[in-house]
């Protein structure tokens, strides 16, 4: 019989990857007798979804940024640089 | 002046710059370590552009010599992160004995948080989220965001990291765990 602790780490790792048969069997029952299992699971895929929003937004942001002035001149200038010294070294 | 399928160097700045940026910053989310691997990328690209065959885009080129350089940058901080830092098992282990008795029953009852659609919707709670993402132990935070905020695979992550899928697994369950207490402490007075 499953304990709350190993049913809260098989609904983690059901995120990752398939659960064995007896694996969801026992976590199925132990999820209909425990009140507390069950809310965990809630918040854990609560918490799912609102990371992937946070992702979405991350990802929506990156959209909009670019290298500064700044930074692109230092890359210019090391690349410049470094091609410099492979010449030199041919 | 032959350049090859790799072209000219100064075009891989001025053509890919802002999509090697962009890609190191959703993996990094740090604009300096972005940069830096992407300087590195550049110089690396330089050094092997003779053996670019143009088999593959300029851009699939340099991002796949970026991917690598990420997986240096990550093994140098994973090197760097000392010893006693709280990512250590420790840390969990702790929280285990706090959350779960000696038969691995919940000592308590957990807190309700509300509504999952109203919080999904609620900036404050999203900010929480992201105050105790930023609070985990930095590999912690590393790995949980490639894997649940970027959604990356098992696989890329585990590459890009340099840990089995079995680490990857007990790590986010650790992660998970904390988050869910760090989440609970910081909201559910709030409710």
């Amino acid at each position: 019989m499953l304990n709350c602790k190993d049913a809260s780490r098989l609904m983690s790792e059901r995120e990752e990857r398939v659960l064995s048969l007896r694996e969801r069997f026992g976590l199925a029952l132990h999820l209909a007798i425990c009140f507390g299992c069950r809310r965990f699971d809630r918040q854990l895929s609560l918490l799912r979804r609102a990371f992937r929003k946070l992702g979405l937004d991350y990802k929506a942001k990156l959209e909009g940024i670019d290298l500064s002035p700044d930074a692109r001149e230092r890359l210019r200038n090391a690349l410049a640089e470094a091609e410099r010294h492979q010449g030199d070294s041919r | 002046m032959n350049d090859g399928p790799a072209g000219m160097p100064e075009s891989w700045l001025s053509e890919h710059g802002t999509a090697l940026y962009r890609y190191a910053l959703a993996q990094t989310r740090d604009e300096h370590r972005a940069e830096e691997v992407v300087q590195e990328t550049l110089l690396a690209a330089l050094e092997s552009r003779s053996r670019f065959a143009g088999n593959a885009s300029v851009r699939t080129w340099l991002i796949s010599i970026l991917k690598h350089k990420l997986i240096d940058l990550f093994r140098r901080e994973a090197r760097e992160t000392p010893l006693d830092d709280p990512d250590d098992p420790e840390g969990t282990d702790a929280l285990f004995d706090e959350r779960f008795n000696a038969s691995g029953h919940w000592r308590e009852q957990l807190a309700e948080w509300g509504n999952p659609e109203e919080l999904l919707e609620r900036n404050q709670f999203l900010e929480i989220l992201q105050r105790c993402l930023d609070a985990l132990p930095k590999r912690l935070a590393r790995l949980f965001w490639l894997r649940e905020v970027m959604e990356e695979n098992t696989e890329t992550v585990c590459q890009e990291l340099s840990i089995t899928p079995t680490n990857l697994w007990t790590m986010l369950y650790r992660t998970r765990l904390r988050l869910r207490e760090c989440v609970d402490q910081n909201w559910a007075g709030q409710v």
